[in-house]
């Protein structure tokens, strides 16, 4: 009686496997938006008025889905098969690998929006402790001995391949000598004493386990953490320089095309340059393109002195040749610092 | 019989505290030790626990509930519950086939198949996740065939349940090899020799004696189906809503700043724990009464004690 009784509750739960496929093929109208780190709250949003533009227009219910996590990281998911109809990642190398390597878009995808198809841009600036102990100023301060510097890891992350650049730039402006920016460099990343994988990862190091002197971040998402975690414990430092961070949007043609969402994909993307995308960016602290809506929250952003990819590295696919790629800069200051 | 047994156990005892008096430490020796244990369970096992379920009700029940109650979360959870209820009946059939013909049956590469089993358990699970990727992923082996048919097994359902079935794979046929070993095949040839068929010796002779086993080892599959991060984390693709499953939910709630709800759901883990630990322990202890049981029974059978307990 008993192994009769098992055999049926084995049977009834191998039965549960013939109800895989029926619970896989339920579908309705849905984009997936595979993002960098810190845009949780922004596309949370975004996401939100979107959704609700789209049906008062189309009469279309849509759902938007995200996935998170470090630039380079998500790009790898997209190149190993991950469904993305839209990528929004922190630079455009991110989504050149997703062209070159997962042959899923156009390798000029950047000339097909406005912007270099940013719709939003950053800087990277300094969150330190209430009262800025160490008295961090500018990036020189960075490098002296006791300083506790809190960034990513540039292989996975792109807000840490904004931050290593924006370091490498300043003492370049400065010396204008490559040789002493890598040494800048060298000493900074000594004073790293853990690299998350993603920006958020970073920021939750720094602020919940109170790891650090110093996080070098997105301006966003130090905004973020000083507005809405510990109000009064953390403070702003915008140093003397930084570089202009442009992360780009675009549509991932292989599978917009397969799924049948080339329209809807593209009117999201288009959303996000409206005034009403826009004032979306501007509330979760991007600085926005619109110059109406820039004019009217200027006094958010600290002004500060911003370099450019192109302008200043040479482009993408250079300063990634240069710094990033295997055994290139970054590998060898982080080896021989350690 | 039962006041002999009594009084046998006792002079067994006395003669157990005579024999420990001669090497035991002195008290404050004693008790230092047992103290630094208690204090090491404490710190490290009792307090982080006590923490997880603080944190979930620091806002209270109505907190507790709200957070739980959550779509995505709701989807996280149903998924984990969809994940275990497909790999935990998998890994049953192949760990009952895999114990019975490697306790039952000699063959050529059964030390293979054993280490082949085991392979799980040395293998981290970040490697688990990644070899799913090279497999089936798009650049992978299969990925463009599956592709042009549309077939998505990375980054969805079915990756999660393949490397689930993989990580928990040797649960069940480890816990059931050495109690299969141990009752060796005489029932089993003698209820074949008495004209049985192989399936009714299979679920009349070998299922019975091997239960508590593997439950056991349905239960510590279960668990782990659950809990497991590393090798889900790779092959998910962390989609909100879908592919995120409840250890993958904490994670996010917790770098979305959202502690509370992270705890919460990280306290049903805590909970789905407490209950393994529990079942665990009350199937040691029946385990150890039925062995007890048939002992005593072996010279004398007693009429009272369950005869389907061999």
């Amino acid at each position: 009686m008993k192994n009769k009784l098992s055999f049926r509750s084995l049977f009834i739960l191998l039965m549960a496997l013939g109800l895989l496929p029926g619970a896989l093929t339920a579908k309705d109208v849905t984009l997936l938006n595979v993002s960098y780190d810190p845009t949780r709250e922004l596309y949370e949003d975004f996401n939100k008025a979107f959704a609700k533009h789209w049906e008062a227009k189309t009469g279309e219910k849509l759902s938007v889905k995200q996935s998170h996590g470090g630039s380079g990281k998500q790009a790898r998911g997209v190149i190993d098969g991950l469904q993305a109809d839209v990528v929004t990642l922190a630079l455009a190398y991110d989504i050149d690998a997703i062209a070159e390597r997962g042959k899923s878009l156009p390798k000029d995808w950047q000339k097909r929006l406005p912007n270099n198809s940013s719709p939003y841009t950053s800087t990277i600036v300094f969150l330190v402790r209430k009262g800025n102990p160490k008295g961090i100023k500018d990036w020189n301060d960075l490098i002296k001995p006791g300083v506790s510097v809190i960034t990513p890891n540039p292989k996975t992350s792109g807000g840490a391949r904004w931050n290593y650049l924006a370091a490498y730039g300043y003492e370049l402006k400065r010396t204008g000598d490559a040789a002493k920016a890598r040494d800048f460099l060298k000493a900074l990343f000594k004073n790293v004493p853990v690299l998350d994988t993603g920006a958020r990862g970073a920021t939750t190091t720094f602020v919940q386990r109170g790891i650090g002197d110093v996080l070098i971040a997105w301006e966003n998402e130090a905004i973020l953490a000083i507005k809405e975690l510990g109000k009064g414990e953390f403070e702003l430092v915008a140093p003397s320089i930084s570089i202009l961070a442009e992360p780009p949007v675009t549509v991932v043609d292989r599978v917009v095309k397969k799924r049948g969402t080339e329209v809807v994909a593209k009117a999201y993307l288009d959303y996000l340059y409206t005034e009403a995308g826009q004032e979306i960016a501007a509330i979760h602290y991007y600085r926005p393109r619109l110059e109406s809506v820039a004019a009217k929250h200027a006094s958010s952003f600290p002004s500060i002195k911003l370099l450019t990819i192109d302008g200043d590295f040479g482009g993408w696919a250079a300063a990634h040749a240069a710094h990033f790629s295997e055994g290139a800069v970054f590998d060898q200051i982080y080896q021989s610092g350690k | 019989m039962a006041g002999n047994v009594k009084s046998s156990a006792r002079t067994s005892r006395d003669a157990n505290a005579k024999s420990q008096r001669g090497t035991e430490e002195s008290p404050f020796i004693k008790w230092l030790l047992v103290s630094i244990a208690m204090i090491f369970t404490i710190v490290f096992l009792l307090l982080p626990l006590v923490n997880v379920f603080a944190q979930a009700f620091s806002k209270g029940w109505s907190g507790y509930l709200t957070a739980l109650s959550d779509p995505d979360t709701m989807s996280a959870i149903k998924l984990t519950l969809l994940v275990a209820a497909i790999s935990v009946p998998l890994n049953v059939v192949f760990g009952l086939a895999a114990a019975w013909c490697i306790a039952k049956f000699n063959f050529r590469g059964k030390p293979l198949l054993i280490t082949l089993i085991d392979l799980p358990f040395s293998v981290s699970p970040v490697v688990a996740g990644l070899m799913f990727v090279v497999m089936f992923g798009l650049q992978g082996y299969f990925g463009p065939w599956l592709d042009s048919r549309d077939i998505k097994i990375i980054f969805a359902v079915p990756g999660i349940v393949l490397a689930t079935v993989f990580i928990t794979f040797p649960f069940v046929a480890r816990e059931l090899i050495p109690v299969m070993q141990a009752t060796g095949s005489d029932q089993e040839e003698a209820a074949l020799s008495l004209g049985a068929s192989g399936w009714k010796t299979f679920w009349y002779v070998t299922l019975p004696s091997v239960k508590w086993g593997l439950l056991y080892g349905v239960i510590l599959c279960n668990a782990r189906a659950m809990g497991e991060f590393g090798a889900v984390s790779i092959v998910s693709g962390h989609i909100t809503g879908q592919t995120d499953t409840m250890p993958l939910r904490v994670e996010k709630l917790y770098q979305e700043y959202n502690a509370t709800a992270a705890f919460a759901v990280a306290s049903l883990l805590a909970l789905l724990a407490l209950f393994t630990l529990g079942i665990k322990t009350f199937l040691e202890w029946k385990q150890e009464r039925d062995f007890e049981r048939a002992q005593h029974a072996l010279p004398e059978p007693d009429p009272i004690a369950p005869s389907s307990n061999p």
